[in-house]
């Protein structure tokens, strides 16, 4: 679905062993599946259940979510900036999709 | 079969009828999580050692006026080093239909272990928040938010 679009706020410079802070974003319905729609029909169950982060590579932080997080769901984490790098976002949709998102930091 | 009674019936009665069907679509399924399912899923997480309360900082509004974006961010006290550091963090909810919220698993590459995300809440409830170290120890803490109008659907 190309509604689904990611949406990261990295800052694109950092020096040495300043700790950043990482916002991500989704646009994702999160259907709990307990929620009806017009007609009162149960919308099934599809959530984004994972979030992965990488640098250069090497996974530094994930993220498991349930049905009790919300639509479009926002994450905030910290990151201790070391060397120049690149960071791979992956959030997995219950339905085996997978979008994924870039973004270079560097470090002096 | 179902056609044949509706005839039987006078108009205003079929309007009442699928009224009532209609109102009985809209109660929500009244499943929810309990106290007990929470503190089991803790002592699942610690091996039946349970957790002790500490003072780990669990930010959430004390009044959410809408269940279905709040605001949580924690930030627990470690030096996110190799030898001592926070592993995972797990959010858990007593009043909402199951109790895992979120689970985080940090490495000591964030050289900070705090996070923020968005929950949904049903009802007014404890919001907990469970820290696994890496030397295997946990703590935890909860906080309470009211809840004026639930998340969660239903």
């Amino acid at each position: 679905m190309s509604s689904i679009k990611p949406r990261g706020k990295v800052p694109k410079k950092a020096s040495v062993d300043e700790i950043i802070e990482i916002k991500t974003l989704i646009r994702h319905p999160m259907h709990s599946g307990r929620m009806k729609d017009k007609n009162g029909k149960i919308i099934p169950k599809r959530i984004i259940n994972k979030f992965i982060v990488k640098f250069n590579n090497k996974e530094v932080f994930n993220m498991d979510l349930e049905p009790s997080i919300s639509t479009n769901p926002y994450i905030a984490f910290p990151f201790k900036a070391k060397e120049s790098g690149t960071f791979d976002f992956e959030w997995i949709d219950d339905n085996g999709e997978k979008y994924s998102m870039k973004r270079k930091m560097t470090v002096s | 079969m179902k056609l044949c009674k509706m005839k039987k019936i006078s108009r205003r009665d079929a309007v009442f009828m699928i009224g009532a069907f209609g109102t009985s679509m809209m109660l929500p399924i009244s499943t929810s999580a309990t106290t007990k399912m929470v503190s089991d899923r803790i002592k699942e997480i610690t091996n039946g050692l349970g957790a002790e309360e500490s003072d780990l900082f669990l930010d959430l509004p004390e009044i959410a006026e809408n269940g279905n974006q709040v605001k949580v961010s924690f930030e627990i006290d470690s030096p996110m080093t190799d030898k001592d550091f926070v592993k995972t963090v797990y959010i858990l909810a007593d009043g909402n239909p199951a109790p895992n919220v979120a689970k985080f698993n940090f490495t000591p590459a964030l050289g900070s272990c705090s996070a923020t995300t968005r929950i949904r809440l049903s009802k007014t409830q404890n919001v907990h928040l469970l820290a696994a170290y890496n030397n295997g120890k946990f703590a935890m803490t909860k906080s309470k938010v009211k809840v004026t109008i639930g998340g969660c659907g239903g």
